[in-house]
């Protein structure tokens, strides 16, 4: 048996309840940039997903994800019911861990990565048929591309994709739904003749940084033990995320003449998701890079989005979507096995073939669950419509679906 | 007896009750209100989108007065609202019935 190293043990533990607290932090930040009839029903499309998604973990999600592989593309259902995933470490993963505690530590990107989604359709999807749309989501998008990218054996992971701790699993696969679910379910009722303005911007910016501490443990974790290269990617992350703040801030405040809050927050947000593929194989100045290409590029794709008139509201693609492919591109560039000897070398350290293999890795995860998301809407919309009735929309998530207004 | 009703910029409203109160008006009513004229709205920007807000947050104010008093009153508010540029708000001029103190009965000006 290997020897388990209680340092490492402590770290992931905490780390899990940082990424834990991300999804609450979502959403707020999400919850702060709708109308206040819809702020309770935002929030709880986010807050419901650690019961619907750790449930779904525990049965199924864990054993398809991480269970033994059965043909590269999917695990066995070993793991169903977290048989045998005891104190024990599994070595293919985390050799100085127990294996629950790895579990439980990739339960909560689980649950976090269909919430991320959420924000697209924000403001007028049925709770039911959300539910049900979600836990399908984790089954047939989420866990397969887990397992292909992450999975002992997966077949993404044995071409040399690498994802350090999910541009491709988390943001790409969310932000490629997303798109998808923003074509699916159509514009909001009122979209282009009314404006959809934020109803409490503090809230956002609580989210926001209930996510920035967060993503300590989301890509400080995942270098699985409290070691050199949890340092490196805790610190990468924090730079990227400022230095995603700073760029957006200043380029709308070149373009729009106003530097905002929201743009602060987006650009944090925008850099943060974009470091984490990259997070434990770059070094500190790739980082901060990294983050100024996230403020840029995203803020681009977010003003250009009402010029094709689609209504991802809250700017899952723009942001998370975009965020993926540009962290996943920026590690095949930057990668270098100086920082991280498990790692690879980048184009700029004389590899162009892992900038390939990374290109790769983004189109085959961007096309399944682009195309596997939009199948799954239109056969749940099918059996229950997705969309709220005008009337319900017109009042609101928050009565409509809750019975419940957020402020009285 | 003349009721005059004056939207005005918000940040009018003490230099407006001032100049009332210096020619001895008693009492007002204000509520805070929203509209729009030839100012038209202003623009929010939010994730670099642009958008425009139509209605603008105003004061309006309602003061009742003797016939003879009304022009001194429109002249005091004309003045003490004014900024020179678009957005100053206008003010309304509605002749009134009567007027009832709830506490006494008095009626007319006795009530005013």
């Amino acid at each position: 048996m290997e020897q388990i190293q209680c340092g490492d043990t402590a770290f992931i533990l905490v780390s899990a309840a940082l990424v834990l607290l991300m999804t609450p932090g979502l959403g707020l930040f999400y919850g702060g940039m709708v109308r206040s009839k819809n702020v309770l029903g935002t929030i709880m499309q986010s807050l419901i997903m650690i019961s619907v998604v750790s449930l779904e973990w525990v049965y199924l999600g864990y054993s398809m994800s991480f269970g033994p592989d059965i043909s590269g593309f999917v695990g066995d259902l070993s793991f169903v019911g977290l048989k045998g995933v005891g104190a024990a470490p599994n070595p293919d993963y985390a050799p100085t861990i127990p294996h629950m505690v790895f579990m439980i530590y990739q339960c909560m990107f689980a649950v976090i990565t269909p919430a991320l989604m959420t924000g697209t359709f924000a403001e007028r999807m049925r709770f039911a048929p959300f539910l049900v749309f979600s836990v399908l989501w984790a089954v047939l998008v989420y866990n397969p591309i887990c397992h292909w990218v992450w999975g002992a054996g997966g077949w993404l992971k044995a071409k040399g994709v690498l994802d350090f701790a999910g541009g491709l699993v988390v943001h790409l696969s969310s932000g490629a739904g997303a798109l998808a679910a923003a074509l699916v379910i159509g514009k909001r009722k009122g979209y282009g003749k009314e404006g959809f303005m934020p109803h409490n911007l503090p809230m956002t910016l609580l989210g926001t940084a209930l996510l920035w501490f967060g993503w300590f443990g989301f890509n400080g974790g995942s270098a699985l033990a409290a070691d050199g290269i949890a340092g490196v990617a805790f610190t990468n992350t924090h730079l990227a995320g400022m230095a995603g703040m700073a760029m957006w801030v200043l380029v709308e405040w070149f373009h729009r003449g106003y530097p905002t809050t929201l743009g602060a927050a987006s650009g944090a947000i925008a850099g943060l998701a974009t470091v984490t593929p990259a997070a434990g194989f770059v070094g500190p100045n790739s980082a901060i890079l990294i983050g100024l290409i996230a403020g840029v590029g995203c803020y681009a794709a977010v003003s250009s989005k009402t010029k094709i008139g689609l209504d991802d509201s809250l700017d899952v693609v723009g942001i998370h979507g975009l965020g993926g492919v540009l962290g996943t591109l920026c590690l095949g560039l930057f990668a270098s096995k100086a920082v991280n000897p498990g790692g690879a070398d980048g184009l700029f350290a004389g590899n162009s073939s892992f900038f390939m293999t990374q290109l790769f890795g983004v189109g085959v995860v961007l096309v399944y669950a682009f195309v596997v998301t939009f199948i799954l809407l239109k056969l749940v919309d099918a059996v229950s419509r997705l969309r709220l009735n005008v009337e319900d929309e017109v009042q609101g998530l928050d009565l409509s679906q809750h019975s419940e207004t957020a402020y009285n | 007896m003349r009721k005059i009703e004056a939207v005005i910029k918000p940040f009018k409203l003490d230099d407006v009750k001032n100049a009332l109160d210096s020619i001895g008006i008693k009492g007002m009513t204000v509520s805070e209100v929203k509209g729009y004229g030839r100012q038209k709205g202003h623009k929010e920007v939010y994730r670099g989108a642009e958008y425009v807000v139509d209605f603008l947050p105003k004061v309006k104010i309602e003061v009742v007065v003797e016939e003879s008093m009304a022009e001194s009153v429109l002249d005091a508010i004309r003045e003490a609202a004014n900024t020179g540029k678009i957005g100053d708000g206008k003010i309304f001029v509605l002749p009134v019935e009567d007027v009832i103190r709830v506490r006494t009965g008095e009626r007319g000006k006795e009530a005013i």
